[in-house]
């Protein structure tokens, strides 16, 4: 439809009226706050633009993946903050799918003392505000723990202590060609599946695919080992005096115990909508289903692999999703106990720097903006494609 | 010898049904006095042993009694509930080994050593919670920084509001018009009149004193007010068929949803007074509301176009055939339906603004949660906080709990109905 067409179906007054109010009185709106801000930057001396971005910062971060210190730019110091929302969204995703899956297939156990505790916890975590749990980890529960030279010992491996959890740190060389082999291995898995999935349907062939997908992917970085020079070793912590009465751990990777409250308090308080999804998810596949997979004489594994998954992952996926959506929005709770996300460094410390409101809010919530974007598309794409396509 | 003659079953249960009962009842006593009296009654196996011993035992005496159609009632049901294969013996035995372990410290931290007399940190000699903490701040804990003196209007306020609920839900259909049409249009303004003074006889308190609990009920019952209403425009709009109308409600709803709550208080604290004329000012608290309320009502948006979608088309067209209006037909037919439909997503999305409310601590209102803060960086109470969040947690529990213990069983309600 072009313009003109689209001009002559609304020639209606009854139609066109209310859209014109509606578009006139939002601009309107929209200019109205324009020139207030424009008038207001006027008179404290600064002038819209996103120049700033390339300014010296001039502030240190605690914790950041890549390297930064006060010499860098306020562009950069966004980028430290942005890995960290990152980093704690993938642990809290991690650990949140595998608690809740684990509290939703309980909540469905014919073991009546599992699946009540199961259910407690759920109503335990899901009815406390997230905030209240990151402030009860990060100042109630984790300040209990001991001081470095009192460390939670584990085998002379790692120390649990309340200036933060210690690991070896990972030494590699050649880390690139051990990248290489992982994702050869993943792209040998996905063409051997589809050789298996013709197999299957052309010659009613069954292949162990778990088995062999599962040695690829042990086989392929094995070889890259011994054969591609890839090699990997580890430096622990140790202990190390810096004054009389303070000590710290050196040579390890320390997991500053912000993040740990922040991921803890995430993939509990997540886990428990996830659990919930799982549940509805295999509920939702009806009995008749498991009973006429058996009747045509399909074993126990394979009806849960063949018939329930497929069609309880349809029902659990999109709503899943959406929960990985809500952790990474919630993980920018981190700017109450200072873990440096992309919040508490950008839209905090370099706003209070710079002064830059309206730029500084607008590029966080984009970012935020953009990334439930590109979530809900994947999430149109993928019920297109899993929707049941009757015959 | 053939093993299967030795399996648990039927005829053989005047033997193992003893056994196994006995070999339970050892383990779990291990387990209790290990626990209760601090004794470990198999000290004479090494170590190791002797620590998975009541779980061997435990397991080897549920094995004995699992037999099947025992015709002992009690036993079948043990064995159908928490005993039927192996392995849910083995995790009845840990979880129950669990919660003894646990149980014991934890009702110590909360009850036999810890402290409730005394009104100074000095007063909590004991290893367990100090309620002491909780007891001589509760005062700020409810009401925040208002002023004790004034604290009744807070008090007369809920009372007021409560008991104007209340009498709603009995009174006769007639009157319950009116008391919902007072409690939405008048109620708000009695109630700010109430708490902030400033005429009337009653003392100005600026709203920066206002906090602690009551400020979670003020800041929810608000938003809860406000966002319904444009939560159903908004769902409206993106249902509705003229284009511009539609993708304003799209952009606006899918703005509000696609960032995290606390960027929209940062930009009601600090870009909002920027787009305002030079030398207005409104009030944090308000500020704050109206990104509350905005936050909110674009979720309830999206709860309200649930219900809309379920609706049949019949419904529409046999309102359009009877020649309602645009308005008349929403008002009349497809609300009324819609909603009712949805009561429980309403309910869950309200549950979530209460959970949201103690984020307002980034832009310095301080609720219940920001009190505790508050109290535990206080110089006379350092190392509380353990108590203070505990008890949010309890309080936020409670309410939450209610809440979505309501909203299922609306759910179920509805859900027989129809």
């Amino acid at each position: 439809m072009n313009f003109k067409q689209f001009i002559s179906a609304n020639k209606k007054p009854s139609i066109l009226i209310p859209q014109a109010i509606t578009v006139i009185a939002l601009i309107s709106v929209i200019i109205y706050f324009a020139t207030n801000a424009q008038i207001n930057m006027g008179n404290r001396g600064i002038s819209f633009g996103f120049g700033f971005l390339n300014q010296e910062a001039s502030f240190d971060i605690a914790f950041s993946l890549i390297e930064f210190d006060g010499s860098y730019s306020y562009g950069r110091a966004f980028l430290v903050g942005l890995l960290n929302t990152v980093l704690v969204s993938v642990i809290g995703i991690f650990f949140a799918t595998i608690i809740g899956v684990i509290v939703g297939v309980s909540r469905l156990s014919d073991n009546y003392l599992i699946a009540k505790a199961a259910e407690w916890y759920v109503e335990i975590f899901r009815n406390i505000p997230l905030i209240l749990q990151i402030f009860f980890w990060y100042f109630a529960a984790l300040r209990a723990l001991p001081s470095p030279e009192n460390a939670i010992n584990f085998y002379d491996i790692s120390y649990l202590t309340i200036k933060g959890w210690y690991i070896p740190k990972f030494i590699w060389t050649n880390f690139n060609i051990f990248c290489y082999s992982i994702i050869a291995a993943c792209i040998s898995i996905y063409f051997f599946l589809k050789y298996a999935k013709k197999q299957r349907e052309e010659f009613g062939r069954i292949l162990p695919t778990v088995t062999i997908s599962i040695l690829i992917l042990i086989l392929f970085p094995l070889i890259s080992f011994f054969l591609l020079g890839v090699s990997l070793s580890f430096s622990y912590p140790e202990l190390k005096q810096l004054s009389a009465t303070s000590y710290t751990y050196a040579n390890g990777v320390s997991i500053i115990p912000e993040l740990m409250a922040l991921a803890l308090a995430l993939s509990m308080y997540t886990a428990t909508f996830i659990a919930e999804n799982v549940r509805a998810g295999v509920l939702g596949v009806g009995k008749g289903q498991k009973e006429a997979a058996a009747s045509i004489g399909l074993n126990k594994g394979q009806i849960l692999k063949l018939v329930v998954m497929p069609q309880a992952l349809r029902i659990i996926i999109p709503p899943t999703t959406n929960q990985y959506l809500n952790l990474t929005k919630n993980s920018s709770l981190a700017a109450a106990i200072a873990y440096p996300d992309m919040v508490l460094v950008f839209a905090k410390t370099a706003l209070m720097q710079t002064g830059r409101a309206i730029e500084i809010i607008s590029i966080t919530m984009l970012t935020y903006l953009s990334l439930s974007i590109a979530i809900s598309l994947f999430m149109n794409w993928y019920n297109k494609k899993m929707a049941i396509k009757e015959k | 010898m053939n093993l299967s003659n030795y399996r648990p079953s039927k005829d053989k249960i005047s033997t193992y049904l003893p056994l196994g009962s006995f070999l339970i009842i050892i383990s779990f006593l291990d387990i209790l006095i290990n626990t209760f009296f601090n004794l470990n009654i198999t000290s004479f196996l090494s170590q190791k042993i002797s620590y998975f011993f009541p779980l061997a035992i435990g397991f080897i005496g549920f094995y004995l009694i699992r037999i099947e159609f025992s015709g002992v009632k009690f036993l079948d049901k043990l064995n159908k509930n928490i005993n039927s294969n192996n392995f849910n013996a083995l995790l009845t035995l840990l979880i129950l080994f669990i919660i003894i372990k646990s149980i014991l410290p934890i009702l110590n931290w909360f009850f036999f050593e810890a402290n409730f007399v005394g009104n100074s940190k000095e007063d909590c000699t004991g290893n367990g919670a100090c309620w002491v903490f909780v007891k001589v701040w509760f005062n700020r804990f409810m009401y925040g920084l208002y002023p004790d003196v004034e604290q009744w209007r807070v008090n007369a306020a809920f009372i007021l509001l409560f008991g104007l609920v209340g009498i709603a839900f009995f009174v006769p259909q007639k009157i319950k018009k009116y008391f919902l049409i007072f409690l939405i249009f008048v109620y708000p303004f009695i109630g700010i009149k109430l708490l902030s003074g400033g005429s009337f006889g009653l003392t100005y308190v600026e709203t920066a004193a206002w906090g602690g609990l009551s400020l979670t009920f003020i800041i929810s019952a608000f938003a809860i007010l406000f966002c319904f209403p444009i939560g159903v425009i908004l769902a409206l709009g993106r249902r509705s068929s003229l284009p511009a109308i539609r993708y304003i409600s799209v952009g606006f709803i899918e703005l509000w949803r696609g960032v995290p709550l606390i960027t929209v208080l940062f930009m009601a604290a600090v870009m909002f007074p920027m787009f305002l004329p030079d030398g207005t000012f409104i009030d944090k608290l308000i500020r704050v509301l109206i990104a509350i309320t905005l936050f909110e009502a674009a979720y309830m948006a999206e709860v309200v176009r649930g219900g809309l979608q379920a609706l049949p088309k019949g419904q529409y067209e046999a309102a359009k055939s009877l020649g309602m209006g645009y308005w008349r037909m929403n008002a009349l037919i497809i609300l009324p339906q819609a909603l009712k439909l949805v009561i429980p997503g309403i309910a869950n999305t309200l549950l979530a603004l209460v959970k949201d409310t103690p984020l307002i601590f980034v832009v310095g209102l301080m609720e219940l949660a920001g009190m505790i803060g508050l109290a535990k960086t206080n110089p006379k109470w350092l190392g509380m906080a353990m108590e203070g969040y505990v008890f949010a947690g309890l309080v936020f529990w409670v309410i939450c709990y209610a809440m979505s213990r309501y909203s299922q069983n609306l759910e179920k309600k509805l859900s027989t109905e129809r």
